[in-house]
């Protein structure tokens, strides 16, 4: 794909609004439902994907195109990119907690959370069927992250509001996170009618 | 004998007290994107079931060399060994099918479901109640995910199994778009819970 600034503006167009992440290709559903009760956390989740995202998608696409073709290991795949995030999560975590203290204490329990992320895997393993080069790959996984944090952001702030209301007791709590999750996606759909 | 293996204990578990989607709440991710149509929910459950039965097995096998610190990552590559069998395989015998589920074959690495009985099920247990374990969780999603996927199909495409249902009537496509997946879920969970409530109202 050739590298200009339309198509690094279409891509993230693209990754954020009309394939969104959660909401249109089900990438993440776990964090997204599980982390949105309120908005902070909400986006400390989506700060804490981003970030380590951004970073997988490029160890990935080195890890692929210089280790696993040239050694024709190009199956091992799966394994392989899980390992890296498992341990990329684990340094981040580490050195998070000795250099920024404060960001670590922040994002808490979700950095470990990410490695059962399946948007991180997902982006890596698409990053490589797509045939991105290492600057797409790296602009994609932090667009999609990007598309994720908006998604869980608006999610939050409609679920605080819904804590409030009488909603019928069989879809108290999960059901009628999901019929929100529901309109939401509807609403995202309207964005598929961009055409570039 | 008391640790006598009950099958059907394992299956009501598996299916009705602690279905893994329905009460559980796990796996969300594969239930909702590959319930589309019901070839697709089955092919789904049975790649899900295997890597399930034979995680749970090999995790049992070896609960006691697996040091506790490293357990869960130990764990992963032992479940994304099996993936990739289970996609390799597939690939090579039903193409179509691994070419409609996509992504998703990979991402059973990170089904929760798989993690879940691993952590909570197979380190714990012998071998061969591990397996049946695996069995029975597997069969309870493979239902969870055909439930969904039948309502979405006849209601979203106007078929089932690929078969026309109404004789050419307009489908509310919106069910087959990935809006309708959340919808259909979100109904069927508060039905689980109404049953619920009903259940533990008369007691």
């Amino acid at each position: 794909m050739e590298i200009s600034l339309a198509s690094i503006f279409v891509l993230a167009i693209n990754a954020i609004l009309i394939e969104n992440l959660c909401l249109v290709k089900f990438l993440g559903i776990c964090p997204f439902l599980g982390v949105s009760k309120k908005t902070d956390t909400a986006i400390g989740m989506g700060l804490a994907v981003t970030f380590i995202m951004t970073l997988s998608s490029f160890i990935t696409w080195l890890v692929y195109h210089l280790i696993l073709v040239p050694a024709n290991l190009e199956y091992l795949r799966t394994i392989a990119f899980i390992l890296v995030i498992a341990a990329l999560v684990q340094f981040v975590e580490t050195a998070l907690k000795k250099m920024l203290p404060s960001l670590y204490s922040a994002l808490g329990i979700y950095l470990p959370l990410i490695t059962t992320n399946c948007a991180v895997l997902g982006i890596a393993i698409t990053n490589i069927t797509e045939n991105y080069g290492l600057l797409f790959s790296i602009l994609n996984g932090m667009f999609c992250a990007l598309g994720f944090t908006l998604a869980i952001w608006i999610f939050a702030c409609v679920r605080e509001r819904i804590e409030h209301c009488d909603i019928p007791k069989p879809f108290k709590g999960f059901p009628i996170a999901l019929i929100t999750a529901a309109l939401l996606s509807f609403a995202f759909m309207g964005f598929s009618g961009i055409e570039f | 004998m008391a640790d006598k293996i009950k099958f059907t204990d394992f299956l009501k578990e598996g299916i009705i007290d602690n279905n893994p989607t329905f009460v559980q709440l796990l796996g969300m991710c594969p239930t909702l994107a590959t319930s589309t149509s019901l070839l697709n929910a089955l092919g789904m459950g049975a790649a899900a079931t295997f890597v399930l039965i034979c995680s749970n097995f090999v995790i049992s096998l070896l609960r006691k060399l697996i040091p506790q610190k490293i357990r869960i990552a130990a764990y992963i590559v032992i479940i994304a060994g099996f993936v990739t069998m289970i996609d390799l395989l597939m690939q090579a015998f039903v193409p179509a099918l691994s070419n409609s589920l996509g992504l998703f074959i990979p991402l059973i690495v990170v089904n929760c479901i798989i993690l879940a009985r691993a952590e909570s099920f197979a380190s714990k247990n012998k071998p061969l109640p591990s397996a049946l374990d695996g069995l029975t969780m597997g069969i309870g999603f493979t239902i969870a995910l055909s439930c969904v996927s039948t309502v979405r199909e006849i209601l979203g495409n106007g078929t089932l199994l690929g078969f026309e249902l109404f004789n050419g009537a307009v489908p509310l496509t919106i069910f087959a778009l990935p809006a309708g997946g959340f919808l259909v879920l979100g109904f069927f969970i508060a039905l689980v819970q109404f049953l619920k409530s009903r259940k533990g109202g008369a007691e």
